[in-house]
Protein backbone atom coordinates (compact mmCIF):
# COMPACT_ATOMS: atom_id res chain seq x y z
CA UNK A 1 0.00 0.00 0.00
CA UNK A 2 2.81 2.33 1.01
CA UNK A 3 4.58 1.67 -2.30
CA UNK A 4 1.53 2.63 -4.28
CA UNK A 5 1.16 5.93 -2.44
CA UNK A 6 4.85 6.59 -2.89
CA UNK A 7 4.43 5.72 -6.56
CA UNK A 8 1.74 8.37 -6.93
CA UNK A 9 3.85 11.00 -5.17
CA UNK A 10 6.85 10.23 -7.33
CA UNK A 11 4.62 10.27 -10.43
CA UNK A 12 3.36 13.72 -9.46
CA UNK A 13 6.95 14.90 -9.14
CA UNK A 14 7.89 13.48 -12.55
CA UNK A 15 4.98 15.28 -14.20
CA UNK A 16 5.41 18.54 -12.27
CA UNK A 17 9.10 18.76 -13.17
CA UNK A 18 8.44 17.89 -16.82
CA UNK A 19 10.70 14.88 -16.55
CA UNK A 20 12.56 14.54 -19.85
CA UNK A 21 11.94 10.81 -20.31
CA UNK A 22 8.23 11.00 -19.52
CA UNK A 23 7.63 14.04 -21.73
CA UNK A 24 9.65 12.58 -24.60
CA UNK A 25 7.64 9.36 -24.55
CA UNK A 26 4.37 11.30 -24.32
CA UNK A 27 5.34 13.53 -27.24
CA UNK A 28 6.27 10.51 -29.35
CA UNK A 29 2.98 8.81 -28.52
CA UNK A 30 1.01 11.85 -29.59
CA UNK A 31 2.98 12.34 -32.80
CA UNK A 32 2.68 8.71 -33.90
CA UNK A 33 -1.00 8.30 -33.01
CA UNK A 34 -1.95 11.70 -34.39
CA UNK A 35 -0.23 10.92 -37.68
CA UNK A 36 -2.00 7.57 -37.84
CA UNK A 37 -5.34 9.26 -37.06
CA UNK A 38 -4.87 11.90 -39.76
CA UNK A 39 -3.97 9.22 -42.32
CA UNK A 40 -6.90 7.07 -41.25
CA UNK A 41 -9.26 10.07 -41.45
CA UNK A 42 -8.12 10.82 -44.98
CA UNK A 43 -9.00 7.27 -45.93
CA UNK A 44 -11.93 6.43 -43.66
CA UNK A 45 -14.15 9.47 -44.16
CA UNK A 46 -14.20 9.37 -47.99
CA UNK A 47 -14.41 5.57 -47.85
CA UNK A 48 -17.29 5.67 -45.38
CA UNK A 49 -19.08 8.25 -47.52
CA UNK A 50 -18.52 6.18 -50.68
CA UNK A 51 -19.92 3.08 -49.00
CA UNK A 52 -22.86 4.97 -47.51
CA UNK A 53 -23.88 6.86 -50.65
CA UNK A 54 -22.99 4.09 -53.06
CA UNK A 55 -25.24 1.28 -54.16
CA UNK A 56 -23.50 -1.98 -54.92
CA UNK A 57 -24.14 -5.65 -54.26
CA UNK A 58 -22.89 -6.83 -50.88
CA UNK A 59 -23.15 -3.40 -49.29
CA UNK A 60 -24.86 -4.73 -46.16
CA UNK A 61 -22.29 -7.52 -45.76
CA UNK A 62 -19.45 -5.05 -46.19
CA UNK A 63 -20.87 -2.83 -43.45
CA UNK A 64 -21.27 -5.89 -41.22
CA UNK A 65 -17.68 -6.86 -41.87
CA UNK A 66 -16.46 -3.36 -41.04
CA UNK A 67 -18.41 -3.42 -37.81
CA UNK A 68 -16.96 -6.78 -36.91
CA UNK A 69 -13.48 -5.34 -37.39
CA UNK A 70 -14.19 -2.69 -34.71
CA UNK A 71 -12.89 -5.21 -32.23
CA UNK A 72 -9.95 -6.27 -34.36
CA UNK A 73 -7.33 -7.40 -31.80
CA UNK A 74 -4.36 -5.08 -31.82
CA UNK A 75 -1.84 -7.92 -31.72
CA UNK A 76 -3.38 -9.38 -34.86
CA UNK A 77 -2.86 -6.09 -36.66
CA UNK A 78 0.69 -6.00 -35.24
CA UNK A 79 1.35 -9.51 -36.44
CA UNK A 80 -0.06 -8.77 -39.90
CA UNK A 81 2.06 -5.65 -40.34
CA UNK A 82 5.06 -7.47 -38.86
CA UNK A 83 4.75 -10.22 -41.45
CA UNK A 84 4.47 -7.69 -44.25
CA UNK A 85 7.47 -5.58 -43.29
CA UNK A 86 9.85 -8.04 -41.68
CA UNK A 87 13.04 -8.91 -43.55
CA UNK A 88 11.38 -11.87 -45.23
CA UNK A 89 8.08 -10.13 -45.93
CA UNK A 90 7.04 -8.56 -49.24
CA UNK A 91 7.92 -5.06 -48.00
CA UNK A 92 11.02 -6.11 -46.10
CA UNK A 93 13.26 -4.16 -48.46
CA UNK A 94 11.81 -0.92 -47.10
CA UNK A 95 13.40 -1.63 -43.72
CA UNK A 96 10.43 -0.34 -41.76
CA UNK A 97 10.37 -2.85 -38.94
CA UNK A 98 10.94 -1.30 -35.49
CA UNK A 99 10.51 2.25 -36.77
CA UNK A 100 7.90 4.85 -35.85
CA UNK A 101 6.68 4.62 -39.44
CA UNK A 102 5.79 0.98 -38.91
CA UNK A 103 3.81 1.97 -35.82
CA UNK A 104 1.96 4.65 -37.77
CA UNK A 105 1.05 2.10 -40.43
CA UNK A 106 -0.13 -0.43 -37.85
CA UNK A 107 -2.24 2.11 -35.97
CA UNK A 108 -3.74 3.42 -39.20
CA UNK A 109 -4.83 -0.08 -40.17
CA UNK A 110 -6.09 -0.68 -36.65
CA UNK A 111 -8.41 2.35 -36.52
CA UNK A 112 -9.56 2.31 -40.16
CA UNK A 113 -12.54 -0.03 -39.59
CA UNK A 114 -13.92 1.83 -36.59
CA UNK A 115 -13.51 5.23 -38.22
CA UNK A 116 -15.05 4.05 -41.49
CA UNK A 117 -17.90 2.35 -39.67
CA UNK A 118 -18.60 5.34 -37.45
CA UNK A 119 -18.53 7.64 -40.50
CA UNK A 120 -21.20 5.44 -42.07
CA UNK A 121 -23.23 5.59 -38.84
CA UNK A 122 -22.76 9.36 -38.67
CA UNK A 123 -24.14 9.75 -42.19
CA UNK A 124 -27.06 7.39 -41.54
CA UNK A 125 -27.83 9.44 -38.46
CA UNK A 126 -28.80 12.47 -40.54
CA UNK A 127 -32.57 13.04 -40.33
CA UNK A 128 -34.36 11.88 -43.51
CA UNK A 129 -36.28 15.15 -43.53
CA UNK A 130 -32.93 16.96 -43.85
CA UNK A 131 -32.19 14.84 -46.92
CA UNK A 132 -35.57 15.63 -48.44
CA UNK A 133 -35.12 19.30 -47.59
CA UNK A 134 -31.76 19.46 -49.34
CA UNK A 135 -33.17 17.83 -52.44
CA UNK A 136 -36.28 20.00 -52.42
CA UNK A 137 -34.07 23.09 -52.21
CA UNK A 138 -32.61 22.07 -55.55
CA UNK A 139 -29.26 20.57 -54.53
CA UNK A 140 -27.19 18.98 -57.27
CA UNK A 141 -25.83 15.53 -56.50
CA UNK A 142 -22.54 16.99 -55.26
CA UNK A 143 -24.20 19.74 -53.22
CA UNK A 144 -26.36 17.06 -51.65
CA UNK A 145 -23.35 14.93 -50.61
CA UNK A 146 -21.40 17.91 -49.28
CA UNK A 147 -24.32 19.13 -47.21
CA UNK A 148 -25.12 15.73 -45.73
CA UNK A 149 -21.45 15.48 -44.70
CA UNK A 150 -21.74 18.95 -43.19
CA UNK A 151 -24.80 17.92 -41.19
CA UNK A 152 -22.93 14.87 -39.92
CA UNK A 153 -19.72 16.78 -39.16
CA UNK A 154 -19.87 16.50 -35.39
CA UNK A 155 -20.59 12.80 -35.46
CA UNK A 156 -17.72 12.34 -37.94
CA UNK A 157 -15.48 14.35 -35.64
CA UNK A 158 -16.44 12.01 -32.81
CA UNK A 159 -15.46 9.09 -35.05
CA UNK A 160 -12.03 10.67 -35.52
CA UNK A 161 -11.65 11.21 -31.79
CA UNK A 162 -12.58 7.62 -31.05
CA UNK A 163 -10.03 6.52 -33.64
CA UNK A 164 -7.32 8.59 -31.97
CA UNK A 165 -8.28 7.17 -28.59
CA UNK A 166 -7.93 3.62 -29.87
CA UNK A 167 -4.62 4.40 -31.57
CA UNK A 168 -2.94 6.02 -28.59
CA UNK A 169 -4.13 3.43 -26.08
CA UNK A 170 -3.14 0.23 -27.89
CA UNK A 171 -0.07 -1.79 -26.91
CA UNK A 172 -0.08 -4.95 -28.97
CA UNK A 173 0.72 -3.57 -32.39
CA UNK A 174 3.06 -0.89 -31.05
CA UNK A 175 5.23 -3.40 -29.28
CA UNK A 176 5.24 -5.95 -32.14
CA UNK A 177 6.19 -3.62 -34.97
CA UNK A 178 7.79 -0.82 -32.92
CA UNK A 179 9.80 -2.91 -30.54
CA UNK A 180 9.77 -0.43 -27.65
CA UNK A 181 13.20 0.89 -28.53
CA UNK A 182 14.75 3.79 -26.63
CA UNK A 183 17.47 4.93 -29.03
CA UNK A 184 19.75 7.92 -28.77
CA UNK A 185 17.74 10.00 -31.24
CA UNK A 186 14.12 10.94 -30.66
CA UNK A 187 13.07 10.09 -34.20
CA UNK A 188 14.41 6.54 -34.24
CA UNK A 189 12.98 5.60 -30.84
CA UNK A 190 9.76 3.67 -30.73
CA UNK A 191 8.96 3.73 -27.03
CA UNK A 192 5.46 5.16 -26.50
CA UNK A 193 3.29 5.56 -23.39
CA UNK A 194 1.65 2.16 -23.51
CA UNK A 195 4.76 0.15 -24.29
CA UNK A 196 6.72 2.11 -21.69
CA UNK A 197 4.09 1.42 -19.01
CA UNK A 198 4.21 -2.25 -19.83
CA UNK A 199 8.03 -2.33 -19.62
CA UNK A 200 8.38 -0.17 -16.48
CA UNK A 201 5.75 -2.17 -14.64
CA UNK A 202 7.48 -5.43 -15.45
CA UNK A 203 10.74 -3.92 -14.17
CA UNK A 204 9.11 -2.76 -10.95
CA UNK A 205 9.31 0.98 -11.68
CA UNK A 206 5.81 1.59 -10.39
CA UNK A 207 6.09 5.36 -10.04
CA UNK A 208 7.32 5.73 -13.62
CA UNK A 209 4.36 3.62 -14.81
CA UNK A 210 1.85 5.62 -12.82
CA UNK A 211 3.25 8.90 -14.15
CA UNK A 212 3.00 7.63 -17.74
CA UNK A 213 -0.51 6.33 -17.06
CA UNK A 214 -1.64 9.70 -15.75
CA UNK A 215 -0.22 11.43 -18.82
CA UNK A 216 -2.04 8.95 -21.07
CA UNK A 217 -5.31 9.63 -19.25
CA UNK A 218 -4.70 13.37 -19.42
CA UNK A 219 -4.29 13.17 -23.21
CA UNK A 220 -7.54 11.24 -23.50
CA UNK A 221 -9.27 13.83 -21.32
CA UNK A 222 -7.84 16.71 -23.37
CA UNK A 223 -9.06 15.18 -26.63
CA UNK A 224 -12.48 14.69 -25.11
CA UNK A 225 -12.62 18.31 -23.93
CA UNK A 226 -11.70 19.61 -27.37
CA UNK A 227 -14.44 17.53 -28.97
CA UNK A 228 -17.06 18.61 -26.44
CA UNK A 229 -16.14 22.26 -26.92
CA UNK A 230 -16.44 22.02 -30.69
CA UNK A 231 -19.75 20.23 -30.44
CA UNK A 232 -21.20 22.89 -28.17
CA UNK A 233 -20.10 25.80 -30.28
CA UNK B 1 -50.22 24.95 -63.65
CA UNK B 2 -50.06 21.45 -62.19
CA UNK B 3 -51.95 18.68 -63.93
CA UNK B 4 -52.31 15.36 -62.18
CA UNK B 5 -53.40 12.73 -64.61
CA UNK B 6 -54.34 9.33 -63.21
CA UNK B 7 -51.31 9.38 -60.89
CA UNK B 8 -50.65 6.21 -58.96
CA UNK B 9 -47.97 5.11 -56.54
CA UNK B 10 -47.39 1.73 -55.03
CA UNK B 11 -44.71 0.86 -52.53
CA UNK B 12 -44.51 -2.72 -51.28
CA UNK B 13 -48.11 -3.64 -50.61
CA UNK B 14 -51.35 -1.95 -51.57
CA UNK B 15 -51.37 1.16 -53.76
CA UNK B 16 -51.08 4.42 -51.84
CA UNK B 17 -52.34 6.47 -54.76
CA UNK B 18 -54.67 4.79 -57.23
CA UNK B 19 -55.33 7.23 -60.04
CA UNK B 20 -55.30 10.80 -58.73
CA UNK B 21 -56.58 13.32 -61.25
CA UNK B 22 -56.82 17.07 -60.72
CA UNK B 23 -55.84 20.44 -62.15
CA UNK B 24 -54.24 22.94 -59.84
CA UNK B 25 -54.53 26.46 -61.17
CA UNK B 26 -51.86 29.12 -61.16
CA UNK B 27 -52.08 31.35 -58.10
CA UNK B 28 -54.52 29.31 -56.08
CA UNK B 29 -54.23 27.69 -52.69
CA UNK B 30 -55.24 24.09 -53.15
CA UNK B 31 -55.54 22.06 -49.97
CA UNK B 32 -55.35 18.31 -50.01
CA UNK B 33 -57.38 17.03 -47.10
CA UNK B 34 -57.85 13.45 -46.07
CA UNK B 35 -57.40 11.10 -43.16
CA UNK B 36 -53.92 10.05 -42.03
CA UNK B 37 -52.39 7.55 -44.38
CA UNK B 38 -54.53 8.59 -47.32
CA UNK B 39 -51.47 9.39 -49.44
CA UNK B 40 -51.25 13.18 -49.04
CA UNK B 41 -47.52 13.18 -48.38
CA UNK B 42 -46.89 10.74 -51.19
CA UNK B 43 -48.74 12.99 -53.64
CA UNK B 44 -46.73 16.07 -52.64
CA UNK B 45 -43.47 14.12 -52.77
CA UNK B 46 -44.28 12.97 -56.30
CA UNK B 47 -44.88 16.55 -57.38
CA UNK B 48 -41.57 17.66 -55.82
CA UNK B 49 -39.77 14.81 -57.64
CA UNK B 50 -38.73 13.20 -54.35
CA UNK B 51 -40.40 9.97 -55.53
CA UNK B 52 -41.48 8.63 -58.90
CA UNK B 53 -45.05 7.63 -59.66
CA UNK B 54 -45.85 4.03 -60.52
CA UNK B 55 -48.31 5.20 -63.16
CA UNK B 56 -49.90 8.30 -64.65
CA UNK B 57 -48.34 11.66 -65.38
CA UNK B 58 -47.74 14.89 -63.53
CA UNK B 59 -47.35 17.97 -65.71
CA UNK B 60 -46.12 21.34 -64.52
CA UNK B 61 -46.65 24.13 -67.06
CA UNK B 62 -47.31 21.42 -69.61
CA UNK B 63 -44.07 19.48 -69.02
CA UNK B 64 -44.22 15.88 -67.85
CA UNK B 65 -41.91 16.29 -64.87
CA UNK B 66 -40.96 12.65 -64.49
CA UNK B 67 -40.29 12.05 -68.18
CA UNK B 68 -36.87 13.64 -68.44
CA UNK B 69 -34.15 13.03 -65.85
CA UNK B 70 -32.00 15.94 -67.04
CA UNK B 71 -34.81 18.40 -66.61
CA UNK B 72 -35.68 17.30 -63.11
CA UNK B 73 -33.29 19.66 -61.30
CA UNK B 74 -34.58 22.67 -63.25
CA UNK B 75 -38.18 21.68 -62.53
CA UNK B 76 -37.53 21.01 -58.87
CA UNK B 77 -35.89 24.40 -58.57
CA UNK B 78 -39.22 26.01 -59.51
CA UNK B 79 -40.71 24.60 -56.33
CA UNK B 80 -40.24 24.96 -52.60
CA UNK B 81 -41.36 22.44 -50.04
CA UNK B 82 -42.05 22.53 -46.31
CA UNK B 83 -42.30 19.19 -44.52
CA UNK B 84 -44.43 18.02 -41.63
CA UNK B 85 -41.56 17.55 -39.21
CA UNK B 86 -39.73 20.80 -38.51
CA UNK B 87 -36.13 20.15 -39.55
CA UNK B 88 -33.32 22.66 -39.71
CA UNK B 89 -29.67 22.38 -40.67
CA UNK B 90 -27.28 22.44 -37.75
CA UNK B 91 -26.11 26.02 -38.29
CA UNK B 92 -27.42 29.57 -37.89
CA UNK B 93 -30.89 30.65 -38.97
CA UNK B 94 -29.38 32.87 -41.68
CA UNK B 95 -27.33 30.02 -43.13
CA UNK B 96 -30.39 27.77 -43.09
CA UNK B 97 -32.37 30.20 -45.17
CA UNK B 98 -29.42 30.87 -47.48
CA UNK B 99 -28.95 27.23 -48.55
CA UNK B 100 -31.24 27.30 -51.60
CA UNK B 101 -29.67 30.51 -52.88
CA UNK B 102 -26.18 29.12 -52.43
CA UNK B 103 -27.18 25.99 -54.38
CA UNK B 104 -28.11 28.33 -57.22
CA UNK B 105 -24.80 30.16 -57.01
CA UNK B 106 -26.25 33.50 -55.93
CA UNK B 107 -23.85 36.33 -55.11
CA UNK B 108 -23.12 36.94 -51.43
CA UNK B 109 -24.71 40.40 -51.54
CA UNK B 110 -27.91 39.01 -53.06
CA UNK B 111 -27.94 36.16 -50.55
CA UNK B 112 -27.70 38.58 -47.64
CA UNK B 113 -30.48 40.83 -48.93
CA UNK B 114 -32.89 38.05 -49.78
CA UNK B 115 -32.32 36.12 -46.56
CA UNK B 116 -33.01 39.28 -44.59
CA UNK B 117 -36.22 39.86 -46.54
CA UNK B 118 -37.34 36.27 -46.08
CA UNK B 119 -36.68 36.33 -42.34
CA UNK B 120 -38.55 39.62 -42.01
CA UNK B 121 -41.48 38.10 -43.87
CA UNK B 122 -41.81 35.21 -41.41
CA UNK B 123 -41.29 37.52 -38.43
CA UNK B 124 -37.83 36.23 -37.48
CA UNK B 125 -35.81 39.29 -38.50
CA UNK B 126 -33.76 39.30 -35.28
CA UNK B 127 -33.11 35.57 -35.27
CA UNK B 128 -30.47 35.47 -38.02
CA UNK B 129 -27.49 34.70 -35.81
CA UNK B 130 -29.30 32.22 -33.56
CA UNK B 131 -28.49 28.55 -33.89
CA UNK B 132 -31.50 27.09 -35.69
CA UNK B 133 -31.56 23.96 -33.51
CA UNK B 134 -32.31 26.07 -30.42
CA UNK B 135 -35.60 27.40 -31.80
CA UNK B 136 -39.08 26.14 -30.93
CA UNK B 137 -40.96 23.88 -33.35
CA UNK B 138 -43.11 26.76 -34.58
CA UNK B 139 -40.08 28.99 -35.14
CA UNK B 140 -38.25 26.18 -36.94
CA UNK B 141 -41.21 25.73 -39.22
CA UNK B 142 -41.15 29.44 -40.03
CA UNK B 143 -37.43 29.13 -40.81
CA UNK B 144 -38.35 26.23 -43.11
CA UNK B 145 -40.96 28.43 -44.78
CA UNK B 146 -38.47 31.30 -45.23
CA UNK B 147 -35.95 28.78 -46.58
CA UNK B 148 -38.43 27.50 -49.14
CA UNK B 149 -39.64 31.00 -50.11
CA UNK B 150 -36.28 32.74 -50.41
CA UNK B 151 -35.74 31.16 -53.83
CA UNK B 152 -39.06 32.67 -54.99
CA UNK B 153 -40.63 29.40 -56.12
CA UNK B 154 -43.59 29.37 -58.47
CA UNK B 155 -45.09 26.53 -56.50
CA UNK B 156 -44.98 26.06 -52.74
CA UNK B 157 -45.68 22.56 -51.45
CA UNK B 158 -46.57 22.24 -47.78
CA UNK B 159 -46.96 18.76 -46.34
CA UNK B 160 -49.00 19.05 -43.14
CA UNK B 161 -46.68 21.82 -41.94
CA UNK B 162 -48.71 22.55 -38.83
CA UNK B 163 -49.44 19.00 -37.69
CA UNK B 164 -46.90 19.11 -34.85
CA UNK B 165 -47.39 22.72 -33.76
CA UNK B 166 -49.20 24.54 -30.97
CA UNK B 167 -52.33 26.57 -31.88
CA UNK B 168 -50.56 29.96 -31.85
CA UNK B 169 -47.87 28.72 -34.22
CA UNK B 170 -50.50 27.16 -36.45
CA UNK B 171 -52.25 30.50 -36.73
CA UNK B 172 -49.00 32.24 -37.66
CA UNK B 173 -48.19 29.72 -40.38
CA UNK B 174 -51.72 30.02 -41.77
CA UNK B 175 -51.45 33.82 -41.87
CA UNK B 176 -48.15 33.51 -43.71
CA UNK B 177 -49.58 31.08 -46.23
CA UNK B 178 -52.44 33.45 -47.03
CA UNK B 179 -50.11 36.43 -47.25
CA UNK B 180 -47.58 34.66 -49.47
CA UNK B 181 -50.35 33.63 -51.82
CA UNK B 182 -51.91 37.09 -51.87
CA UNK B 183 -48.74 39.20 -52.10
CA UNK B 184 -46.50 36.99 -54.21
CA UNK B 185 -49.10 35.07 -56.18
CA UNK B 186 -47.39 31.77 -55.33
CA UNK B 187 -49.39 28.67 -56.19
CA UNK B 188 -49.68 26.74 -52.95
CA UNK B 189 -50.45 23.08 -52.45
CA UNK B 190 -51.13 22.47 -48.78
CA UNK B 191 -51.96 19.11 -47.27
CA UNK B 192 -53.69 18.70 -43.94
CA UNK B 193 -55.76 16.17 -42.05
CA UNK B 194 -57.55 19.07 -40.37
CA UNK B 195 -60.61 19.71 -42.51
CA UNK B 196 -61.24 23.11 -40.91
CA UNK B 197 -57.72 24.23 -41.76
CA UNK B 198 -58.34 23.08 -45.31
CA UNK B 199 -61.49 25.15 -45.33
CA UNK B 200 -59.83 28.26 -43.85
CA UNK B 201 -56.97 28.38 -46.33
CA UNK B 202 -58.18 26.97 -49.57
CA UNK B 203 -59.56 28.39 -52.74
CA UNK B 204 -60.20 24.79 -53.65
CA UNK B 205 -60.06 21.56 -51.70
CA UNK B 206 -59.29 18.05 -52.87
CA UNK B 207 -60.47 15.27 -50.57
CA UNK B 208 -58.02 12.40 -50.88
CA UNK B 209 -59.51 9.07 -49.84
CA UNK B 210 -58.53 5.51 -50.66
CA UNK B 211 -55.89 6.77 -53.07
CA UNK B 212 -58.07 9.03 -55.21
CA UNK B 213 -59.66 12.44 -55.01
CA UNK B 214 -63.14 11.58 -53.80
CA UNK B 215 -64.08 15.20 -54.46
CA UNK B 216 -62.47 18.40 -55.70
CA UNK B 217 -64.25 21.68 -55.21
CA UNK B 218 -64.51 24.93 -53.31
CA UNK B 219 -64.58 24.55 -49.53
CA UNK B 220 -68.28 25.45 -49.62
CA UNK B 221 -69.05 22.70 -52.12
CA UNK B 222 -67.09 20.10 -50.25
CA UNK B 223 -68.50 21.00 -46.85
CA UNK B 224 -72.12 21.42 -47.84
CA UNK B 225 -72.42 19.11 -50.84
CA UNK B 226 -70.08 16.18 -50.20
CA UNK B 227 -69.84 13.86 -53.17
CA UNK B 228 -69.70 10.58 -51.29
CA UNK B 229 -70.70 9.12 -47.98
CA UNK B 230 -67.01 8.96 -46.90
CA UNK B 231 -66.44 12.61 -47.74
CA UNK B 232 -69.58 13.53 -45.82
CA UNK B 233 -68.31 11.67 -42.78
CA UNK B 234 -64.83 13.21 -43.09
CA UNK B 235 -66.12 16.78 -43.34
CA UNK B 236 -68.03 16.29 -40.14
CA UNK B 237 -71.61 15.64 -41.17
CA UNK B 238 -73.02 13.73 -38.26
CA UNK B 239 -76.30 12.56 -39.69
CA UNK B 240 -75.97 10.25 -42.65
CA UNK B 241 -79.02 8.11 -43.34
CA UNK B 242 -79.46 5.47 -46.04
CA UNK B 243 -82.67 5.30 -48.03
CA UNK B 244 -84.39 4.82 -51.37
CA UNK B 245 -86.10 7.48 -53.50
CA UNK B 246 -89.79 6.57 -53.60
CA UNK B 247 -91.37 9.64 -55.15
CA UNK B 248 -90.26 12.70 -57.06
CA UNK B 249 -92.13 15.86 -57.65
CA UNK B 250 -89.70 18.73 -57.48
CA UNK B 251 -89.11 17.50 -54.01
CA UNK B 252 -88.06 13.88 -53.63
CA UNK B 253 -89.41 11.64 -50.96
CA UNK B 254 -86.97 9.15 -49.62
CA UNK B 255 -87.89 6.08 -47.68
CA UNK B 256 -85.40 5.51 -44.87
CA UNK B 257 -86.35 2.28 -43.16
CA UNK B 258 -90.06 3.07 -43.26
CA UNK B 259 -89.75 6.74 -42.40
CA UNK B 260 -90.27 9.24 -45.19
CA UNK B 261 -87.99 12.23 -45.63
CA UNK B 262 -88.47 15.07 -48.10
CA UNK B 263 -85.40 16.42 -49.81
CA UNK B 264 -84.42 18.47 -52.87
CA UNK B 265 -82.79 16.14 -55.32
CA UNK B 266 -82.73 15.47 -59.06
CA UNK B 267 -82.51 11.74 -58.53
CA UNK B 268 -85.24 9.49 -59.77
CA UNK B 269 -87.36 6.83 -58.19
CA UNK B 270 -85.63 3.66 -57.07
CA UNK B 271 -82.19 5.22 -56.55
CA UNK B 272 -80.28 4.12 -53.47
CA UNK B 273 -79.19 7.25 -51.64
CA UNK B 274 -77.48 8.53 -48.52
CA UNK B 275 -78.96 11.59 -46.87
CA UNK B 276 -76.66 14.11 -45.19
CA UNK B 277 -78.12 16.47 -42.63
CA UNK B 278 -75.87 18.87 -40.71
CA UNK B 279 -76.63 18.77 -37.01
CA UNK B 280 -76.84 22.59 -36.87
CA UNK B 281 -79.76 22.48 -39.36
CA UNK B 282 -81.93 20.36 -37.05
CA UNK B 283 -84.48 21.92 -34.67
CA UNK B 284 -85.69 20.04 -31.63
CA UNK B 285 -89.11 20.83 -30.06
CA UNK B 286 -91.14 19.36 -27.27
CA UNK B 287 -93.72 17.13 -28.85
CA UNK B 288 -96.66 19.47 -28.59
CA UNK B 289 -94.68 22.71 -29.21
CA UNK B 290 -93.37 21.93 -32.69
CA UNK B 291 -94.68 23.75 -35.70
CA UNK B 292 -94.82 21.66 -38.83
CA UNK B 293 -92.33 22.53 -41.54
CA UNK B 294 -94.20 23.31 -44.72
CA UNK B 295 -92.75 20.96 -47.32
CA UNK B 296 -90.22 20.04 -44.69
CA UNK B 297 -89.73 17.20 -42.30
CA UNK B 298 -91.15 16.81 -38.84
CA UNK B 299 -90.25 13.56 -37.17
CA UNK B 300 -91.32 12.37 -33.73
CA UNK B 301 -88.74 10.68 -31.56
CA UNK B 302 -87.25 10.04 -28.15
CA UNK B 303 -84.15 11.73 -26.77
CA UNK B 304 -81.52 9.00 -26.65
CA UNK B 305 -78.64 10.99 -25.20
CA UNK B 306 -77.47 14.48 -24.28
CA UNK B 307 -73.69 14.79 -24.36
CA UNK B 308 -71.88 18.02 -23.51
CA UNK B 309 -69.55 19.29 -26.21
CA UNK B 310 -67.73 22.53 -25.38
CA UNK B 311 -70.34 25.26 -24.82
CA UNK B 312 -72.98 23.11 -26.55
CA UNK B 313 -74.80 19.88 -26.02
CA UNK B 314 -75.16 17.21 -28.61
CA UNK B 315 -78.71 15.92 -28.43
CA UNK B 316 -79.31 12.61 -30.15
CA UNK B 317 -82.90 11.74 -30.93
CA UNK B 318 -84.09 8.30 -31.95
CA UNK B 319 -86.63 8.79 -34.75
CA UNK B 320 -86.34 5.24 -36.03
CA UNK B 321 -82.81 6.23 -36.95
CA UNK B 322 -80.58 8.46 -34.85
CA UNK B 323 -80.47 12.18 -35.57
CA UNK B 324 -78.00 14.40 -33.74
CA UNK B 325 -78.54 18.07 -33.17
CA UNK B 326 -76.39 20.68 -31.47
CA UNK B 327 -78.09 22.95 -28.94
CA UNK B 328 -76.77 25.48 -26.48
CA UNK B 329 -76.96 24.44 -22.81
CA UNK B 330 -79.52 27.16 -22.31
CA UNK B 331 -81.70 25.83 -25.10
CA UNK B 332 -81.61 22.37 -23.54
CA UNK B 333 -82.63 23.86 -20.18
CA UNK B 334 -85.41 25.95 -21.74
CA UNK B 335 -86.82 22.96 -23.54
CA UNK B 336 -86.61 20.98 -20.35
CA UNK B 337 -85.60 17.83 -22.22
CA UNK B 338 -83.64 14.92 -20.87
CA UNK B 339 -83.02 11.36 -21.91
CA UNK B 340 -86.30 9.67 -22.66
CA UNK B 341 -88.21 12.91 -23.42
CA UNK B 342 -90.65 12.72 -26.33
CA UNK B 343 -89.72 15.41 -28.87
CA UNK B 344 -90.09 16.30 -32.53
CA UNK B 345 -87.18 17.03 -34.82
CA UNK B 346 -87.74 19.26 -37.80
CA UNK B 347 -85.64 20.33 -40.73
CA UNK B 348 -86.21 21.83 -44.17
CA UNK B 349 -86.05 19.78 -47.33
CA UNK B 350 -83.23 22.14 -48.43
CA UNK B 351 -81.14 21.05 -45.46
CA UNK B 352 -80.97 17.50 -46.77
CA UNK B 353 -78.12 16.77 -49.15
CA UNK B 354 -78.75 13.65 -51.18
CA UNK B 355 -75.87 11.48 -52.37
CA UNK B 356 -76.39 8.71 -54.87
CA UNK B 357 -74.98 5.47 -53.52
CA UNK B 358 -72.80 3.48 -55.86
Amino acid sequence: MYEIIEGFLEAARLIATFDGDVMGIAARSIIISLTATVLATLIAVPLGAAIYFGTFPGKKSLINLIQTLYSLPTVIVGLLIFLLISRVGPFGFMRLLFTPTAMVIAQTVLVLPIMTGLTISALSGVDPVIRDTLRSLGATHLQFLVNIMKEARFAILAAVAIGFGRAISEVGAAILVGGNIMASSFASSTRVLTTAISLETSMGNISQSIALGIVLLAIALAVNLVITTIQHR
Amino acid sequence: MIELDNVSKQFDGPAVLAGVTARIRRGEIFTVIGPSGSGKSTLLRLIDLLDSPTGGTIRVNGTDIHANGEESLRIRRMMGMVFQKPAVFNTTVTENVAVGLRFRGAEERVVREKVEEALAMVGLADYGERRARTLSGGEMQRVALARAMVIEPEILLMDEPTANLDPVSVEKIEELVLRINRDLGTTILFSTHDMYQGQRLAHRVGVLMNGIFAQVGTPREVFTLPATREVARFVGIENIIDGVVVAENGISVIDAGGIRIRARSPLSRGEQVALCIRSEDLRVFLEEGGKTHLNGNTLPGTVASIVPRGPFSRVTVDCGFALSSVLSWKAVDNLGIREGSRVTVSFAAESVHVIRQE
